[in-house]
Formats: structure tokens, C-alpha cells, sequence
């Protein structure tokens, strides 16, 4: 039956709830140096703290479409074909909608004070919100019911389709602008060069906060996952037992 | 693999010209697409000139997503694919058969199109060979994508409302190609127009290959 298990703990739960702490220091860290202990920026102002939060969003949102690459390759490897490649491809491949579109709200309250304007076409902008659609796209096949190993299959072969295509969009819209208008949009990593001691600390314990807590809610979402699959198995088996029960 | 080809192509066109679906169906809605977008422009010569190219490959993107349902329900409906495979189709065979005769009947469109587009948006059809080179490069990518996914939703009781969702935006560089290309072969910029030619076959070979390897399995699932 089902193996939601809340006590005793398993090492899996340890393991999960040590992340989920870490994570949760780390992410509490980051929002006090970012908002308290770092200083304004010299030209930004207090803007500049979106910097400890926006790229280590990017970053994770990056990792979860690698690691859904990889695992759907995983899937599709007849020597390493195990469903549960499939269930770590959809859970990383939702936690990475989730990240993308906090990079895209947060670039956007960005932009509208340092930019002007809450969106420009630009090829790291443009590329990112196709990733963000692709990958919905994706998210809605893997909820097609059907069989477990079709839709496993079905799923890796349109993570497949998807990873490659980001190269090709990312190139096309890069061509796309640079044809048309010079890329005199300003880039917030210029302002590295100006980075403070802490700010640099600050948007590294950002990245490593942001990281554990993707891992976190990747583990939370794959063993959720792998639950689901089994309280489904569960409920076809009971409801064989009943008719079965009802024939005799 | 060759002879499937050219077996499965020949059919696809002969289902054509039975049912003339593409013709009286997919090209009549094709006109009305870029005749609305002319509405929705204005009829200000000054506006419409520049959108020219990107209306044209939009009309042929909604053209192509239904070519794509056509083409694969044909199969579909009464186990056709069923037979084809029993009567022992190669699958790459099956794929580029298909994809020979979509982008067949789609070629015939977009010639219709262009030259629609060009008298009411008020454009010269100038550089031929690039808007011919763009044209069928752009075409095999957009069909070579429309029926991975089109076979990948074959057996999905949502393929209507999801096919275009995953459709349009992994072809989204093709339409900005299809797109550039035009308007420099419109402006007569030949040179700035063979850099998005590369990028369109590049695109074009990588879906075919995916294709060519995936269909088999894929038709297992349908």
C-alpha cells in the first residue's frame, strides 16, 4: 500500500529534513545580508539587493533542466530504463517552472527601475521566457493520463526536444537583436566590478541557499511522486479484490 | 527505407487529391489569416510593408499545425498505422514519407500565399532563389516538428488544445528565420539573409534526425 510513512524516520527522511534545514538557514542568511547586513549599492541603491536573489533563481532554473536532460536520457538508455528516471525528470522539470518564473517576475522588477520598462526583447529575456513556455508545454504532456511506461517514453523524448532547442532559440534570438539594435541594454552583471566584499559573500550563500532548497523540493516532489504511483497501483488492486469479491 | 518513403509520400498525396482537405480547407483559412492580420494593421502601406514577412510565416505556422492533425488522423482513424506497420513500414520510412508529403502540399501553399501576401500587403517578391531556399528549408523544420509531436499526442484524447502549445514555441526560431530571411531578400540584402538560411537548415536536420531515430518508438506508443 501506500508508503507515506511519517514516523518512524527513515534515512531518506533524514536525509530530506537536513536539506530542508540547511536550506531553510541558507535562504534565511541570504535574506538577511541582502536585506540588512550588505550595503547599498553606490549607484543602484538598494536595488542591487535583487542580485542576491535573481541570478542564484537563473542558476537553479538551469539545473533543473540539465538534471531533467539527463534523467530523461536516463529513461530512454535501454540499459538504464527505470521509471524512476521518469518521476526525477518530471519533479526537476517542475521545480525549474517554478524558478524560471520567479526569474522572469524578479527581472522584471528589476528592469522597471533600472531599465525602464518591466520587459525588452532581450536574447537572455527572450530565452528565458520560451524556456518557461517549452517547458509548461511539457508539464501539461506529463499530465496526460496513460500508461506509465508510454508516458514515461513519451515524456523523455519531448525533454529531449525541448533541450535542444534552447541553443537554437538562444542563437536565433541573439542574431535577431543584434541585426537590428546594438545590445546597449544595461547589464546587471557589469556591476560586478563594483561588488563589495560582503555583496560577493552575499550572492554566494544565495546560490548555495537556492541550490539546497532545489534539491529539497526535488526529493519532496520525487518521493511525492513515487507515492502517488503507488496509492494508484493500490487502488487498482483493491478495486479488482472488490469485484472479484462482488463475483463470488 | 527509401521505397516506405516514397510509397508512404505517394499515398499521403493520393489521400490529398481524393479529399482535397488541404486545398479547399487548410489554404482557404490560410488567406483568411493574412487577410485579417491586414485589418488588424490597417490598410496604411507604410505599416503593412514590414510586417509583410512576419505575416506570411505566421499564416504558414497555423497552416502547418493543421497539416500536422490532418496528416496524422489520417493515420489514426481505423488503425491505418496499425496495417502499415504489420505490412512491415520502416518507421523512418513512415516519418519521412510524411514529412515529404506535408511539406509537399505546404510548399503548394506557401506559393499561393506569398504571392497574396505580396499583392495586398503591397511587397516586390524580389531575390527568388533565397525566399525559395528559405521557404523549403523553414518548411521541412516546422513539419519535421509538427509530426514528432503530432505522433507524440497521436494516441492523446487532448492532442487538439496541446499540439499547438508545444509546437509553436520549439519552432519559434524557425519563424524569427523564416522571418529575417524574408525581409532581406525583400530589401534585396541577399548577404544578411544566408546566416539565417544556416540557421534553418541546422534546425531543419536536427529535427528530421530526431525524427528518423525516435518514430519507431514512438509509434509503438500510438
Amino acid at each position: 500500500m501506500s508508503s507515506v510513512t511519517l514516523f518512524p524516520m527513515s534515512k531518506v527522511d533524514r536525509i530530506q529534513r537536513a536539506l530542508g534545514f540547511v536550506a531553510l538557514i541558507g535562504l534565511l542568511a541570504t535574506v538577511g545580508f541582502g536585506l540588512v547586513w550588505t550595503p547599498p549599492d553606490q549607484f543602484m541603491g538598494n536595488l542591487v539587493r535583487l542580485i542576491y536573489i535573481h541570478p542564484p533563481l537563473a542558476w537553479v532554473g538551469f539545473i533543473a533542466y540539465g538534471m531533467n536532460f539527463l534523467t530523461s536520457l536516463a529513461y530512454l538508455w535501454p540499459r538504464t530504463r527505470d521509471l524512476r528516471w521518469d518521476q526525477l525528470a518530471g519533479a526537476s522539470a517542475e521545480v525549474g517552472v517554478l524558478f524560471t518564473g520567479l526569474v522572469l517576475v524578479t527581472g522584471s522588477i528589476w528592469g522597471r527601475p533600472a531599465w525602464g520598462t518591466w520587459w525588452t526583447w532581450d536574447p537572455l529575456l527572450t530565452t528565458t521566457a520560451l524556456l518557461f513556455v517549452l517547458y509548461l508545454g511539457y508539464l501539461a504532456l506529463r499530465r496526460v493520463p496513460d500508461d506509465p511506461k508510454l508516458r514515461a517514453r513519451r515524456s523523455a523524448i519531448a525533454a529531449l526536444i525541448a533541450f535542444i532547442d534552447v541553443p537554437v532559440v538562444y542563437f536565433a534570438v541573439l542574431w535577431w537583436k543584434s541585426l537590428h539594435q546594438a545590445p546597449t541594454v544595461l547589464n546587471p552583471l557589469t556591476h560586478k566590478t563594483y561588488i563589495h566584499g560582503s555583496m560577493a559573500w552575499t550572492l554566494l550563500l544565495g546560490f548555495v541557499a537556492f541550490t539546497a532548497t532545489y534539491a529539497w523540493m526535488l526529493m519532496i516532489r520525487y518521493r511525492l511522486g513515487a507515492d502517488e504511483q503507488q496509492a494508484r497501483v493500490a487502488d487498482v488492486v483493491l478495486a479488482l479484490h472488490e469485484r472479484q469479491e462482488e463475483g463470488r | 527505407m527509401f521505397r516506405d518513403t516514397l510509397a508512404l509520400c505517394r499515398k499521403d498525396l493520393r489521400v490529398e487529391w481524393m479529399t482535397r482537405i488541404t486545398s479547399l480547407q487548410v489554404v482557404p483559412f490560410a488567406v483568411v489569416i493574412v487577410v485579417l492580420f491586414g485589418f488588424a494593421l490597417g490598410p496604411d502601406p507604410k505599416q503593412l510593408r514590414p510586417a509583410a514577412p512576419g505575416v506570411f510565416w505566421l499564416a504558414v505556422l497555423f497552416s502547418c499545425i493543421l497539416g500536422v492533425q490532418r496528416s496524422m488522423s489520417v493515420e489514426m482513424s481505423d488503425g491505418a498505422i496499425d496495417g502499415l506497420r504489420l505490412a512491415g513500414f520502416d518507421p523512418a520510412g513512415i516519418f519521412l514519407g510524411k514529412l515529404l508529403a506535408l511539406v509537399g502540399e505546404l510548399v503548394g501553399l506557401e506559393v499561393l500565399l506569398s504571392i497574396l501576401t505580396a499583392v495586398i500587403f503591397g511587397v516586390t517578391l524580389a531575390s527568388f532563389w533565397l525566399l525559395v531556399a528559405a521557404t523549403l528549408l523553414a518548411t521541412v523544420g516546422l513539419v519535421a516538428v509538427g509530426l514528432l509531436y503530432g505522433v507524440l499526442l497521436a494516441s492523446s484524447r487532448v492532442r487538439e488544445t496541446l499540439l499547438p502549445l508545444l509546437f509553436f514555441p520549439v519552432i519559434s526560431p524557425v519563424l524569427i528565420a523564416g522571418t529575417k530571411v524574408w525581409q532581406a531578400a525583400l530589401d534585396r540584402h541577399v548577404s544578411t539573409g544566408i546566416g539565417w538560411l544556416e540557421l534553418l537548415g541546422v534546425f531543419g536536420a536536427i529535427y528530421v534526425a530526431i525524427g528518423i531515430v525516435s518514430f519507431g518508438p514512438l509509434l509503438e506508443d500510438a
